[in-house]
């Protein structure tokens, strides 16, 4: 590998990585309110680029569109996308996951309910868009914008990092600054003492899903923005997402996004080395070596409870 | 059973309220675990302005009685009345607003905050953090107020449970619902914690206070209950029970009935 290719596959690795990050932090979020580990989230992030396809199927696009028309679409089609995610995580915890909880039903169901509700979601998707991939419509001209390190960046990418990383920053913020986000904090580490606060933990962790399945949704219009929406799209990069928010450690939210980042890398970097059909086995590889050597993740304080 | 008079210790601090007035009380009272009735039918009140001592050995349902009081657990029978009014039923993040505040056992602070975090967390109903309530908190406790930024979980014992009944403050309660302040921790720090839980009491909030540890907790009470095995076994003012007896044998020889 040429110090350029190394370089070219690094960026690329990072940008891939923001997204993993991207939907890490949804896992991630679930798992401290409610130690639920929700495999319908990868379902959410293939919704959501479903929505910014009707959007953009509604707008339909003007050929060789202006800067100005330009922005109009991606920020509908994100808007879409986010509205998906939102609506769709906001249902599942209120059909698929409340019900379970006022029965205080055992981890196991909560898991199986995830899996069944992940079923339901991307069949339901296949019966409603069809089972065939599609592809955007085309929102801007996709011309290299920028060299970083020599490797080139179009449009589709920098916009699919800029909105990775301005959605983490706004998430870092909101947690740590605002008041919601000290809810979901306390309510992570102790819910019952959070409603002795005050703290109304069902609406605590409807608004967690809300805003974990609007980052999610908005990562599925960035990936099928770059890629294809299908209604199988889900499966791949949520479960090299989850193994991304275990690797950084389950719960934290900064670890999620480290996670993220570090998988999206040694995934891109197996490509050159080892070649495509290795990909998603590096990934899983960096998660078993993380569970063997440092099994809190590489920023887990907290997996669990502690006594 | 002795009778429940409200006989009060004077207090001449000013601005403690009047007693007599009923803040709490309990009508027969039945709670239960699954099929196991824990309290089975808890009569007691708490007038405003007192400090009542709720006392008994493991699993005689002082706890149960706390939680019970602040809406984690339902009564399947009997009332929880809060100024006359029915409480039970209302779940417990709403039950904050009608000023209760509930230092949990075994302290539970929010580990991985900070400690003003924390008692930012204890103002969460409120729209806004009372700078003044905060201040009130660092002259009550001045161990908090050096370390304001440290997380909460690399606090001593002490410090934990003066956080813990700092951030209830913060809520501005009316009755303040205490479980076991002692447990765990050093005499000397138990006595600080007491002195400080007076000094709250004589500024005007009632406190309802779970102990084991009889003798200290009667001291500081105006009047007390003995819980066995989920029911009143014994109830009266302070210095009787502490006179009694029966009290006396039941904590020197280790545990209620």
């Amino acid at each position: 590998m040429s110090l350029q290719e190394f370089w070219d596959y690094l960026v690329l690795g990072v940008m891939l990585g923001s997204l993993y990050a991207v939907i890490a932090i949804g896992y991630t979020l679930v798992y401290g309110v409610l130690q639920l580990l929700n495999f319908a989230h990868s379902e959410v992030f293939m919704l959501g680029a479903y929505g910014s396809l009707i959007v953009l199927q509604f707008v339909s696009p003007a050929d060789n569109p202006s800067a100005l028309a330009s922005i109009g679409y991606v920020a509908l089609a994100m808007a879409g996308s986010a509205l998906f995610g939102g609506v769709t995580a906001y249902g599942l915890e209120k059909v698929a996951y409340r019900p379970l909880r006022r029965r205080g039903a055992p981890r196991l169901i909560f898991l199986i309910t995830a899996i069944g509700a992940s079923f339901f979601l991307y069949n339901l998707a296949g019966k409603l868009f069809g089972r065939d991939p599609m592809t955007l419509p085309e929102m801007y001209d996709n011309h290299n914008v920028l060299t970083i390190f020599g490797a080139g960046v179009n449009v589709t990418q920098l916009l699919q990092f800029a909105t990775a990383v301005v959605m983490m920053i706004c998430l870092d913020l909101l947690v740590n600054r605002t008041k919601l986000g000290k809810g979901i904090r306390a309510v992570a580490q102790d819910a019952e003492v959070a409603s002795l606060m005050g703290v109304d933990i069902d609406r605590v962790i409807s608004r967690t899903f809300v805003i974990g399945g609007v980052m999610g949704g908005v990562a599925g219009f960035l990936f099928a923005n770059l890629n294809q929406a299908s209604y199988t799209m889900g499966f791949i990069p949520g479960i090299t997402a989850f193994a991304a928010a275990v690797v950084g450690g389950i719960g934290n939210i900064r670890g999620a996004m480290a996670g993220g980042i570090l998988i999206g890398i040694v995934e891109t970097m197996t490509v050159p080395l080892l070649g495509d059909q290795w990909r998603s086995v590096s990934a899983m590889v960096v998660l078993i070596l993380v569970l063997m050597f440092r099994p809190m993740g590489i920023l887990g304080e907290r997996v669990g409870r502690a006594a | 059973m002795s009778a429940t008079t409200q006989l009060r210790k004077d207090s001449d601090a000013a601005g403690a309220p009047e007693p007599g007035e009923t803040l709490l009380e309990l009508k027969g009272m039945r709670v239960f675990y699954g099929a196991i009735e824990a309290l089975k039918g808890i009569d007691l009140t708490v007038a405003k302005g007192e400090i009542v001592a709720l006392l008994g050995g493991n699993g005689a349902g002082k706890t149960t009685t706390l939680r019970t009081v602040s809406g984690m657990l339902q009564p399947r029978h009997g009332q929880v009345l809060l100024r006359g009014e029915r409480i039970d039923g209302i779940k417990s993040h709403e039950l904050v607003r009608f000023g209760i505040g509930h230092v949990p056992e075994g302290r539970r602070v929010f580990a991985t905050m900070s400690v003003r975090e924390n008692l930012e967390m204890g103002a969460y109903k409120f729209s806004a953090v009372d700078s003044a309530d905060v201040d009130r908190v660092f002259t009550l406790f001045p161990r908090l107020a050096e370390r304001r930024s440290q997380l909460a979980g690399t606090l001593s014992g002490g410090e934990q449970q003066m956080l813990a009944i700092g951030r209830a403050l913060m809520g501005r309660p009316e009755l303040l619902l205490l479980d076991e302040p002692s447990m765990g921790l050093a005499p000397l720090i138990v006595q600080q914690i007491f002195e400080i839980v007076q000094e709250i009491n004589e500024q005007g909030t009632t406190v309802l206070l779970v102990e084991q540890n009889a003798t200290q907790a009667l001291a500081l009470a105006d009047r007390g209950y003995v819980l066995e095995t989920g029911s009143v076994a014994m109830s009266g003012a302070a210095g009787e029970l502490l006179a009694d007896s029966r009290i006396r044998a039941a904590y020197l020889g280790e545990g209620a009935g």
